[in-house]
């Protein structure tokens, strides 16, 4: 532990940390632009220079130089490190007045005015005059695709977005043609960035070179209202910071937590905005003579309450879609309940989770952090890639530490690190577990969706426990069995129990058939879009959602719900992570949030919910399932009760894994409404056509 | 220098031939496994050789997937280094003129008028016999034999506008010319002999080398089997 002196305060740091984080650890504050703490050291933009005592006698960047590399004085004394000398300060100015040279001052009409590194920076360490006479560099704009805007004569060649794309995207796309003068940034011949996670470059980059396309001139970061939530397009939950200026959201940015996201976010949950804002149900409709027509909130309950009338239970089924939110999850149980429904389910997509195993058998117990621990990795049916793009992000970073081997049943597809494929369906799961011997000591095995959302989920889940086991990742101290969920409400539904009852409740595909013989009178549909709305008979539907989607199409009643960004509700992470969304807009005209609109149709189904307000509704949920009463907080589930998960009979089949997620920018009513996401699946899939040929 | 840009129009397929190949494999094997991105110079300049002296894309996509790099990464290398060119060249000769101050004040300035006047009034211009192009680079370490300019591999130094001239001529028949110092000099020693050091005795008791000529390769058509 090398101790150092910065600015006259001596403190002691640790081994290998460069003068740069040691500064930080001290509380002096230096300017940087290349520098990123989550990113390979680059040492080229020089604007963290410092002076150094027990060093070369010369201006030294501070990022690029360990504390080690300092040797201490005559008698012992510690190094030093000056940030605040005029030779500092002279030489930072002097790496201003260079990057200035050819940077345009077109800081009026530049989207990252107001929020801008260099412009920040120019107030403390800019020369107010011009010595440079010659022309300016101009630099042609580069194509990167839809989502980030180009404006490259204000790169100063920092290179984030290099590191960033080639290190935690995995994509070895973007990268430095030319020299001197003439570098440029740039991908091979101006194709789209492939990366699912390629808008982290418009924040990583500390000038305007790199902007969001989609929020171009849209507002100035200084109208907008920020409000930290937390993100539902995967079962990641990202926290994410939603920009709104009046009632619009404007933009979503990533917030950092260490555990869930670091401080990177998708791009289906960074462009995703503009799909909240089309396609909206911001009323409630009911169909007559065939056709959709606008209501009000009192005849849409009344025509559900009319076609409820005499129903029988059994003959009654809920559905609960990918977005709903533990309480509103919760509140459909109550229901459900009181009216004597067995049929609700929460797995829309027919997967056999939370039957058994307790709590444990459907989270991802190791923590998205634990994959850093973990020393082999075995993929079930997944592409992380696409169902959860900033956990495999986290894997990718495991695997680049090294000593750790990546197995995948399943796809063969490109998931930015290399890995051992061991087959494509069950049998080399069967194969995998006879041939392979337990040798790590932190294994992982990840189960994807598309493992279990089908005939033979129960075996595959079975199947996928036994391996865990026989591979030691089911152990005192460690629990590397995992489910990735692709469904951010689908983990909240688990926890209160959103499943069909035990004595003959239909779950989903039951439920479908039921409803396609005749046998279902009424389907409730909670924002439920991702089933198959075109074969339900002649059930009266009832769908309650916020996009006119597929589940709306097919709908006799439509009651409008909130959007994530337009309520409080608690969504709990694939790790079992709860955390609380809350409310940046509003819904739209006469839409409500959900929990109250349930609670108005209980009392106008004669069974009143035994709560008045969203506290109450909580008060209740809480006792239930208390977990969820710990915001952020990840209860370790009981490992124990995993063992259930093996009790099962029947073989599984012979048909190959798919992943559950197949276009990674249309899983849901809000990505489909969004151009934005439009455009990225259509590119996607040129990309995809022209691989083929 | 400007910015280098891939040219405009670019050839359909490129490939190492047999000989080639067989030298990338020996080269890229000189490297660790793993490692082989290292390799990445080498084969570029190789492969510029066969390509008619310039990098096509074809060539980098071909080095690329040769070495299993990214093509933005081969790229980079072929667009950062001056000496591969990224578009044609002359069929005969590329003369790149050296610009740098000791040339400069030999006369090179006099050298790319020279080549503007003969070739085309802008570097990397094929001429329109297609057998010239030009440039101008920086110093080729041949300051002593200022102004001087390089051929593909070879240096022709001590030129004036009229050796140059001579020496576009030459090529441009297909006549020999001389490389090296374009005057009576021999390699770097000083214009028109020693002028000290001369007094033979210092050279007494001293061993002296005769250079001996490597002997003429067998005419093509003889059919006497290379001994083993």
């Amino acid at each position: 532990m090398p101790k150092i002196k910065i600015d006259g305060t001596e403190i002691e740091v640790e081994n290998g940390l460069t003068l740069l984080q040691a500064c930080e650890q001290a509380g002096a504050e230096v300017p940087r632009f290349c520098y990123h703490e989550r990113l390979s050291i680059a040492g080229n933009c020089r604007m963290c220079l410092v002076e150094v005592k027990g060093g070369p006698p010369k201006p030294q960047a501070s990022c690029a130089m360990s504390v080690n590399d300092l040797r201490p004085g005559p008698n012992g004394e510690p190094p030093e490190v000056f940030t605040k000398t005029p030779m500092v300060k002279k030489a930072r100015e002097g790496v201003m007045e260079f990057l200035l040279i050819n940077h345009p001052l077109d800081c009026p009409i530049c989207d990252q005015g107001g929020e801008c590194d260099l412009q920040d920076q120019a107030m403390a360490y800019g020369v107010d005059k011009n010595r440079f006479h010659e022309n300016k560099r101009a630099v042609e704009d580069k194509y990167l695709g839809p989502l980030i805007k180009t404006e490259m004569t204000r790169c100063i060649q920092c290179t984030r977005c290099v590191r960033f794309t080639t290190e935690v995207g995995g994509i070895e796309e973007m990268g430095a043609t030319g020299r001197g003068e003439d570098m440029e940034i740039t991908t091979y011949l101006n194709k789209a960035i492939s990366s699912e996670l390629q808008g982290n470059i418009v924040d990583l980059c500390p000038v305007g070179a790199l902007t969001s396309r989609p929020y171009e001139f849209k507002a100035r970061p200084w109208e907008l209202r920020k409000t930290p939530t937390i993100d539902v397009m995967d079962a990641v939950g990202s926290n994410i910071r939603v920009d709104a200026r009046g009632r619009e959201v404007m933009r979503i940015l990533p917030r950092t937590h260490e555990d869930v996201n670091e401080e990177w976010i998708s791009d289906k949950t960074r462009f995703v905005w503009d799909g909240l804002k089309t396609q909206r149900l911001d009323r409630p409709y009911v169909r007559e003579f065939g056709k959709l027509r606008a209501a009000n909130w009192t005849e849409a309950f009344q025509r559900i309450a009319q076609r409820m009338k005499g129903v029988k239970p059994e003959r009654v089924g809920i559905i609960l879609g990918d977005l709903v939110a533990a309480a509103e999850a919760f509140s459909w149980r109550q229901l459900a309940e009181q009216l004597g429904i067995k049929n609700i389910d929460c797995r829309q997509d027919g997967s056999p989770l939370g039957e058994k195993g307790g709590r444990a058998g459907y989270l991802f117990n190791t923590g998205i952090a634990g994959i850093e621990q973990a020393d082999s990795i075995l993929i079930i049916g997944s592409n992380p890639r696409l169902e959860a793009p900033v956990l495999n992000a986290r894997i990718r970073k495991r695997y680049l530490k090294g000593g750790c081997a990546i197995s995948v049943i399943g796809e063969k597809a490109d998931l930015t690190y290399p890995y051992h494929y061991v087959g494509a369906g069950p049998e080399s799961l069967t194969q995998f577990l006879a041939v392979e011997s337990p040798a790590a000591a932190k294994p992982m095995v990840i189960v994807g969706q598309g493992a279990l959302a089908r005939p033979d989920g129960r075996q595959v889940l079975a199947a996928a426990y036994k391996a865990a086991v026989r591979l030691g990742a089911v152990k005192e101290g460690w629990n590397g069995f995992n489910v990735l969920h692709t469904a951010a409400g689908r983990i909240g539904a688990l926890d209160v129990c959103a499943l069909p009852a035990s004595d003959g409740g239909k779950a989903t595909l039951e439920m479908l058939d039921a409803a396609k013989s005749g046998e279902l009178d009424v389907l409730f549909l909670i924002g439920a879009d991702e089933i198959d709305t075109t074969a339900l008979g002649a059930t009266f539907v009832v769908y309650a959602g916020t996009h006119g989607d597929a589940g709306a199409h097919r709908a006799d009643v439509i009651l409008a719900g909130a959007a994530y960004v337009e309520k409080q509700a608690t969504y709990v992470n694939t790790e079992g992570r709860p955390q609380m969304t809350q409310r940046a807009s509003l819904p739209p005209g006469d839409a409500r949030e959900d929990w109250a609109i349930f609670r108005a149709l209980s009392e106008a189904l004669g069974s009143a919910l035994p709560w008045n307000n969203l506290d109450e509704l909580r008060t209740s949920m809480y006792k239930q399932a208390p977990q969820l009463l710990k915001l952020d907080h990840r209860s370790e589930a009981v490992t124990a009760e995993l063992a259930d998960l093996a009790a099962v009979s029947g073989a599984m089949s012979h048909e190959p894994f798919r992943s559950a997620v197949s276009d990674f920018y249309m899983t849901n009513p809000i990505a489909r409404a969004s151009r934005t996401m439009a455009e990225c699946a259509a590119l996607k899939n040129v990309r995809a056509l022209e691989a083929a040929e | 220098m400007s910015v280098r840009r891939l040219h405009s129009v670019q050839p359909d397929s490129f490939a190492f031939n047999a000989e080639n190949l067989a030298w990338a494999k020996a080269t890229i094997a000189k490297y660790p496994a793993g490692k082989q991105a290292s390799a990445v110079i080498p084969l570029l300049w190789r492969a510029q050789e066969q390509n008619d002296n310039w990098v096509s894309k074809p060539v980098i996509e071909y080095v690329a997937n040769m070495l299993d790099m990214a093509y933005i990464r081969v790229l980079e290398v072929a667009t950062f280094y001056t000496m591969f060119q990224l578009q044609p060249v002359g069929r005969v000769a590329h003369i790149q003129v050296c610009g740098t101050t000791p040339c400069m004040l030999r006369g090179a300035e006099a050298l790319k008028k020279v080549c503007q006047n003969r070739i085309h009034s802008e570097p990397h211009h094929v001429s329109a016999d297609g057998k010239f192009s030009w440039e101008e680079v920086e110093c080729l370490g041949a300051c002593v034999n200022a102004p001087m300019v390089q051929i593909f591999k070879d240096t022709y130094e001590d030129l004036t506008p009229t050796s140059l001239e001579q020496l576009i001529d030459d090529l441009a028949q297909g006549r020999k010319v001389k490389v090296g110092p374009q005057i009576e000099r021999h390699h770097a020693s000083p214009e028109g002999g020693l002028t000290t050091l001369t007094d033979p005795s210092l050279y007494e008791g001293q061993r002296t080398f005769t250079r001996v000529e490597p002997p003429p390769p067998p005419p093509a058509d003889s059919a006497v089997p290379p001994k083993t």
